[in-house]
């Protein structure tokens, strides 16, 4: 069975791929959570933030209907938190330290408030920020993802001019092309851009790769300061055969066709194989069940004590019907006529390490599609004479790499985390940019 | 179970629980509504000569998403035909015959319009007459309500006037727009009132509109003073009941409590300091009628708890606790206690004690918590931290005298201790 597209009737697809955490229908409602926050003093919920956007001040000005404010103070901390209180794992970040937890309370919801606040600064364009005088510094940006939109933002704000290379027709990075459709319209990742952008002093040329179309060296004699923010993106091999059938696709590929071509578009299997079990291995078979396979199963070579996505994003595979297999490993992919056919897999055991090994029991699954989702490789061929580790930029804790003037944040340094980590290393990374630019004046 | 009924000066009533006047007693649909939800009885909204009333009539005072923490009015008393209302009082007295009716009077300011009014009145069979001194809108103008109250000598005279013509129980309403309500209490007592009740309304703005600049409630762009009452009022009704209830000569007569009652619990504290009958307004008014279920329950349940049989075993009983500053004892010192297995580190204690107290509290810095502790050597026992604690019991306070003996300021004085030693 080949792979086919178009499964759904439209409504289908709409059904299947609306927000999976709807925002406020009325002021009320908001007015009753926000009521409910304690305004805690050095608030947990703040110090778990990767931004450490002033949570109970913001939930505060929610109350005493001072949106804008409310929407100034996340957004000084976060300039995604729009888009971060969509596709931010709060349950292990700000909310999971709410101290109602600790009374066995639901926890305040910080993400649904912050989307409260921010989302009509962004539909309405309300203009809180603005530009130092120009300072007559230029500092080039790779990447218009979170890290590279951060760094710009705040680099402007401080009188910076900026010019972003990005190597795809949009801006937004992995928030545009990877984050899973139910959490962000790619409608909103372009007025997120548009708004972020609107600020002034920042200019994007898309379609420009480093590496390809433009030279670091070239970048590095033409302006001030370089800030590396092109992300990972090469997904991982797994190394057996059967690897290169037809049916075998990467996570990443196959999510960024979601997001790119619509969702008609986009061919899923009948019975689909998800090897992994991170946070894109969630997605790309929640998705691939949205899409409309009839059966997906997670294949994970540990155990759930060992998983690394969350138990909030487990349960969104599980709602959504997915089968997992934990303690098994893919050995070899089995095709017939070059396409997928069988997935045979190695049931394992954890060691004392809880490290898995091999039993020697074989598994197969019948399936006509296999998505890979076993982490990505950073990538640094864009700029060859970078110092790193196993593909990862290596940075000092000024946020500088090994060449003068050339910085770098997000997943390209930490090898894939979550946006608002990446948004907090573009937040740095400006910090030490300014602070290189002004004391080479001196 | 409890005996809950009340026994007002002969008036009796099932339940010591009455609406007081205003809009809930206005009109005989409401006051029968009323009693088949079981209101032991009802003051009937103020009747007086005629008068017109103006849009918009109430605002409010909303706290942290609490509505009507705080209720305003610019209405006057009934503006109904005095003959309407005086057929529906005679059929709601014939339809629930154990009800309370005491109707609630504000003359024109003359011996003979009390006395007229009177006599229609009491020609409907009610109970007991509440005389209005209170209303502090509208009809101060001319010289009635909050004028009258904050005068003893014309609520003297008036409560004369009421006196020559009145067979019935007379119950006088006093306005707390005064420094002290006592002069007035001690006045309609002086004049012959057979009991009074307390508070009416307290002149207030209750916020001004950011949009149109306009005061609340907007009347066609203008405002104007407007009667305060709701929960937001209970303290400075419980301060006023207390100052009668310890009177010497006011304490003689029973009173009925009013301002801010909502729950059994307030209505056992306004007991607690004297209060006979209670009276209710704004909550019934914010809820309906059906709050006189919970009202009746909950105080016949802590009745029982407390074994009371009847409500005069321990109406009062809170009077003598409330003595003058110079009688406490300055021995008497707590400390706070932080239970650290209930802390949930929200910090509120720490940075209220900082800020707004005595720097008695520690924090030891943790990611995502911190540890929040007391320095007993700091800590003066104010109860702020308590206070501000979300969560139950887990600050309390552990006493730890300074001295065996008990010492007031009077003798700490005399004895010339020393000050600031802390
Ligand atoms: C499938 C998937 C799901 C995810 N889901 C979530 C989620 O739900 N919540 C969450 O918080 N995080 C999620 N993440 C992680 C999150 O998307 C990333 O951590 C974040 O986007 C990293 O930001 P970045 O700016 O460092 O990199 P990116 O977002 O990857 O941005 C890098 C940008 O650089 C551009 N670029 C790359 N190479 C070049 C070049 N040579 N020249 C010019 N431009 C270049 C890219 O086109 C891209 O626009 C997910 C990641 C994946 C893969
Ligand atoms: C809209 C309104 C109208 C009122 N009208 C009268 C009145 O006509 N006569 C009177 O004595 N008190 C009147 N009051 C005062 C109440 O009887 C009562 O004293 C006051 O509201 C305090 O009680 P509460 O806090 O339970 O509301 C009125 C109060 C309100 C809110
Ligand atoms: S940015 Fe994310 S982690 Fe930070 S407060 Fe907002 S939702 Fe929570
Ligand atoms: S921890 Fe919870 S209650 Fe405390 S400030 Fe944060 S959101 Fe509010
Ligand atoms: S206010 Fe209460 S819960 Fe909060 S830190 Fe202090 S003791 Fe703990």
């Amino acid at each position: 069975m080949a792979l086919r597209n178009n499964r759904l009737t439209n409504e289908e697809y709409d059904e299947h791929f609306s927000d999976i955490h709807p925002p406020f229908e009325t002021h009320n409602a908001a007015l009753v959570e926000a009521n409910r926050c304690l305004f805690c003093y050095d608030a947990p919920c703040t110090k778990s933030c990767p931004t450490s956007i002033n949570v109970p001040k913001f939930i505060k000005q929610i109350t005493t209907e001072n949106l804008k404010g409310a929407a100034y103070t996340i957004f000084s901390a976060n300039i995604m938190g729009g888009g971060c209180s969509k596709v931010c794992p709060v349950e292990k970040l700000c909310e999971g330290a709410c101290v109602y937890n600790l009374m066995e309370e639901a926890p305040i919801p910080i993400a649904k408030l912050q989307r409260y606040a921010t989302e009509r600064a962004i539909h309405e364009k309300w203009p809180l920020f603005t530009r130092q005088a120009s300072n007559g510094k230029k500092v080039a940006v790779i990447g218009a993802g979170p890290a590279g939109l951060s760094c710009a933002h705040a680099l402007s704000r401080e009188g910076v001019e900026v010019t972003i290379y990005e190597k795809e027709g949009k801006g937004g990075g992995l928030m545009t092309y990877g984050i899973a459709a139910y959490k962000v319209t790619p409608q909103f990742c372009q007025e997120e851009v548009d708004y972020i952008t609107s600020l002034g002093g920042i200019h994007v040329l898309y379609n420009m790769q480093l590496g390809k179309d433009v030279l670091l060296e070239t970048l590095q004699q033409e302006y001030d300061a370089v800030y590396l923010a092109f992300g990972v993106g090469m997904a991982r091999q797994l190394a057996i055969s059967g690897e290169q059938l037809n049916g075998v696709v990467d996570a990443i590929r196959f999510i960024y066709e979601i997001r790119t071509k619509g969702y008609p578009e986009v061919p899923v299997g009948e019975s689909v194989a998800v090897i992994g079990l991170g946070m894109t291995a969630i997605d790309a078979a929640t998705q691939a069940m949205r899409l409309g396979a009839k059966e997906v199963t997670l294949v994970y070579r540990r155990t759930e004590a060992e998983m690394p996505c969350t138990a909030a994003e487990l349960n969104i595979a599980k709602l959504d019907g997915c089968n997992i297999i934990w303690l098994a490993a893919p050995k070899e992919i089995v095709g017939e006529n070059g396409h997928v056919k069988t997935l045979v897999c190695e049931v394992m055991r954890l060691d004392e390490r809880k490290l898995p090994v091999g039993t020697g029991e074989l598994i197969s699954l019948n399936v006509d599609m296999v998505i890979k989702a076993t982490g990505q490789l950073p990538y640094t061929m864009a700029a060859p004479k970078i110092d790193n580790e196993h593909g990862r930029v290596l940075i000092n804790e000024h946020a500088a790499t090994n060449l003068p003037g050339v910085f770098a944040g997000g997943d390209c340094v930490n090898g894939g985390k979550e946006v608002v980590d990446a948004v907090q290393a573009g937040k740095e990374g400006a910090k030490a940019i300014l602070k290189y630019l002004f004391r080479e004046v001196e | 179970m409890a005996d809950l009924s009340t026994n007002f000066l002969g008036i009796k009533s099932p339940n010591p629980f009455w609406l007081a006047s205003a809009p809930p007693t206005d009109k005989q649909v409401n006051v029968l509504r009323a009693f088949e939800a079981g209101w032991g009885g009802v003051v009937w909204k103020t009747l007086g000569s005629q008068v017109k009333n103006v849009s918009s009539r109430y605002s409010s005072v909303d706290y942290n998403g609490y509505r009507i923490m705080g209720l305003n009015n610019i209405e006057l008393i009934s503006d109904r035909p005095l003959d309407i209302n005086l057929k529906e009082i005679k059929e709601c007295i014939r339809l629930f015959p154990d009800r309370a009716m005491i109707v609630s009077l504000m003359a024109d300011n003359n011996r003979e319009s009390w006395h007229e009014l009177i006599k229609q009145v009491e020609d409907t069979g009610a109970h007991g007459l509440e005389l209005n001194f209170g209303c502090p809108h509208g009809m101060t103008e001319r010289g009635m309500g909050a004028a009258v109250g904050q005068d003893p000598e014309i609520a003297k005279m008036v409560v004369e006037w009421v006196m020559e013509a009145a067979h019935i129980p007379v119950i006088t309403k006093l306005t707390p727009n005064v420094h002290s309500v006592v002069p007035t209490g001690r006045a309609a007592v002086a004049g012959g009132t057979h009991a009074l009740s307390l508070i009416n309304t307290i002149q207030s703005v209750t916020g001004v509109d950011l949009d149109t600049f306009v005061p609340n409630p907007n009347v066609g762009g203008k405002s104007t003073f407007g009667g305060y009452c709701g929960p937001a009022v209970k303290p400075i009704a419980l301060k006023f009941l207390t100052t009668i209830s310890q009177d010497p000569l006011t304490s003689k007569v029973p009173v009925s409590g009013i301002g801010g009652i909502s729950t059994w619990r307030d209505a056992v504290e306004f007991m607690l300091l004297g209060a006979t009958s209670l009276q209710v307004c704004t909550a019934a008014m914010r809820y309906g009628f059906r709050i006189i279920e919970d009202l009746c329950e909950g105080l016949n349940n802590w009745m029982d708890e407390k074994g009371f049989a009847t409500i005069y075993d321990f109406i009062g009983k809170s009077v003598p606790t409330l003595t003058h500053w110079e009688e406490l004892d300055i021995n008497y010192h707590i400390v706070a206690n932080i239970n650290q297995d209930k802390c949930i580190h929200c910090g509120l204690c720490y940075i209220s004690c900082e800020d707004g107290s005595h720097q008695a509290i520690s924090l030891s810095y943790g990611k995502p918590y911190n540890t929040y502790a007391i320095k007993e050597d700091e800590c003066v026992g104010c109860n702020l931290c308590k206070l501000v604690c979300p969560v139950d019991n887990c600050i309390t306070m552990k006493e730890q005298r300074h001295g065996d003996e008990y010492l007031n300021w009077k003798e700490f004085q005399r004895r010339g201790l020393p000050l600031n030693d802390h």
